[in-house]
């Protein structure tokens, strides 16, 4: 087992490289001169040359890939353009919104969709199945900001229930930093839940025909103990990897969410970075998110020990 | 059960009449046809219409009581909708039901060209990974690093890159969207190599080009098709995702996601600004959803069961 994880970390060194290799070499491949692009149309030569000097874009390619890894394996992403701070900092200052926001929402997309997928294999094709799959195929429809906003005018707005917009850090109480992240995680949650409900229903029915299942009702268990112990830990592999994929899209709906919702987290950094044109920070942000994003896939194939005791390493 | 004795014509001896099949072994009544299809699958059918319904609205922008979608009208700026104004006036005072129906171009351009652009490399990378073992390890290992960045991200990234227009958001979700088709294909590819019709093409001597265009590329077409339905969505999704956050088309250009980046100040007291298009944004994906969906249950009958 142990073997494995070290294999498996192993295995993502490369994947790591190649991310980085291709945010590094985007500079290069987009079209024009990348540092008359960053500066804008209002920028004099001068301004342009410092920009050229700070991204390094005077040095061959390879000579300024070697030195950009180094500082990367040193945790310096180097630094923004705009306030000249480290990108490392900027990022360390913004991060917690963020990793709270996708908490939640991971933690509330397991507690509903999974139930909500079991009930619709287990009424299979009863109206109830109908009506949850109506609801996935609508939520996996709805853009992240059309939720956000429908969800903020009916619950902030109209019933005044929660607030409109902020965030409170969660140094200064749970409920006040539950009460912000609420409308925003069930917001960013709606895809989410749609692809997992549906998953799991797909995953659900295949296990519901197996002879265990059988043998199970038969010698009399609850349906609850059924579907829940017997049917839902053997179809938990699939679920438990489309967790891990849709991470994926709870990273690039959090961008999304957190302008809606007015949270000063990553995806806020990322889009006054981009409206500022400070490339080192989007490429801080996109090596970061990419590398949790391979994190958490590497936890979801450990895990399928642990779901699973049948997979060994 | 009852043996049918409709049949008054005496019988040779011998020959007996077969009785009436029950129910259940009735031969099961195939609706054929293009309008059988349809009928067959009716979530095609809704989702088809309505996004012809939006195609005609984008093509006949022009003609359906619109005005110039640009132009700026100070004195009446953010007002309600009326009979005179639809949906109403944003912040300069322009018409957001010209803008909102024009916008409706941006975004069927984008999720069309992203999923034809994106369906055709990731088809050729996928065959070509598929066939040449060589090459596999390689291009595998290359979209193992390009699919581990979320794909919006790599979106933003590309468009942080160049100048805002809708070849470039086109060209950037396309990029983003490859990894997956290519490792779909892949995937059809391989199994499809170990059918023996490829054996017995193999053994009676077809050259591999030949292979791959006759039996390889139109067993990959069905699933393809469905995926594009997808990236379709996804594409339309991004694309409104990247405009509302600043990096997407340029603000001079009408797109339901910019639009909405500019009703974004003022939505708590003028709502209807961010409302319309967000309304024609999810009515479209949703359309394009449900073919998708139609398409998957019509190709692959055994994954109707399943999802």
């Amino acid at each position: 087992m142990l073997s494995y994880i070290l294999r498996r970390i192993l295995a993502t060194m490369p994947v790591m490289a190649i991310v980085a290799l291709f945010v590094f070499s985007l500079l290069y491949i987009a079209p024009g001169d990348p540092a008359v692009v960053i500066a804008g149309d209002q920028a004099s030569p001068a301004d342009v040359e410092r920009i050229r000097q700070s991204l390094g874009l005077d040095q061959p390619f390879l000579v300024r890939f070697g030195t950009w890894f180094w500082h990367i394996l040193h945790f310096d992403l180097g630094t923004s353009i705009f306030t000249n701070l480290p990108v490392s900092a900027l990022i360390a200052q913004r991060i917690e919104p963020t990793l709270s926001l996708m908490a939640l929402t991971l933690i509330l997309t397991i507690i509903v969709a999974v139930p909500l997928g079991v009930a619709a294999a287990w009424k299979a094709g009863s109206w109830v199945d109908r009506a949850i799959m109506s609801f996935a195929v609508f939520g996996f429809s709805l853009p992240v900001f059309v939720v956000g906003y429908v969800l903020a005018y009916v619950f902030a707005l109209e019933l005044d229930w929660l607030p409109v917009q902020g965030y409170t850090p969660l140094a200064q109480g749970v409920w006040p930093w539950l009460q912000n992240l609420i409308l925003p995680a069930l917001a960013l949650g709606c895809v989410y839940i749609a692809l997992i409900a549906r998953i799991t229903r797909a995953s659900m029915l295949e296990v519901l025909q197996q002879d265990y299942i059988r043998t199970a009702r038969a010698k009399g268990l609850g349906q609850r103990s059924i579907l829940f112990i017997h049917a839902l830990k053997n179809a938990a592999v699939p679920i438990v990897t489309v967790i891990g994929i849709g991470i994926a899209l709870l990273i690039g709906g959090a961008v999304v969410t957190e302008s809606v919702f007015a949270i000063p987290g990553l995806g806020r950094l990322t889009v006054d970075a981009i409206l500022r044109r400070d490339y080192p920070v989007i490429q801080g942000i996109v090596l970061l998110f990419s590398f949790i994003y391979v994190l958490v896939n590497l936890l979801v194939d450990l895990t399928y020990t642990l779901v699973d005791p049948r997979i060994r390493y | 059960m009852t043996i049918s004795a409709t049949r008054t014509v005496s019988l040779p001896p011998g020959v007996v009449v077969a009785p009436q099949l029950p129910e259940l072994l009735l031969p099961v009544k195939v609706r054929r046809g293009f309008a059988g299809f349809l009928g067959n699958h009716p979530t095609v059918a809704i989702g088809g219409a309505l996004l012809l319904l939006l195609v005609f609205v984008a093509v006949f922008a022009p003609y359906l009581g619109t005005v110039d979608p640009t132009a700026l009208a100070p004195a009446r700026r953010t007002r309600a909708p009326s009979a005179d104004f639809w949906f109403g006036t944003d912040l300069l005072g322009r018409d957001i039901y010209s803008r909102v129906l024009y916008g409706a171009r941006v975004s069927l351009t984008v999720g069309l060209s992203v999923a034809t652009l994106a369906s055709l490399s990731g088809l050729a990378i996928g065959l070509v990974s598929g066939f040449v073992r060589w090459a596999d390890g390689i291009v595998m290992r290359f979209m193992d690093g390009l699919m581990s960045i979320p794909p919006i991200l790599l979106a933003i990234a590309l468009m942080a890159l160049t100048r805002g227009s809708v070849g470039n958001v086109i060209l950037a979700i396309t990029v983003a969207e490859i990894p997956r088709v290519s490792r779909l294909v892949r995937g059809v590819v391989l199994s499809l190599r170990e059918q023996p019709y490829v054996d017995a093409a193999v053994a009676s001597g077809t050259r591999t080009p030949m292979i791959i265009l006759r039996h390889i590329l139109p067993n990959t077409l069905a699933p393809m098709l469905v995926q594009a339905t997808y990236i379709c969505a996804s594409a339309m999704i991004v694309e409104s995702i990247l405009s509302f956050i600043g990096a997407g088309t340029p603000p001079t250009i009408p797109s339901w996601g910019n639009i909405m980046a500019e009703g974004r100040a003022l939505w708590q007291v003028k709502p209807y600004i961010v409302f319309f298009p967000a309304a024609f944004l999810s009515v479209t994906v949703l359309a394009v959803n449900l073919v998708g969906d139609g398409l998957r249950d019509a190709l692959d009958p055994r994954m109707a069961k399943g999802l």
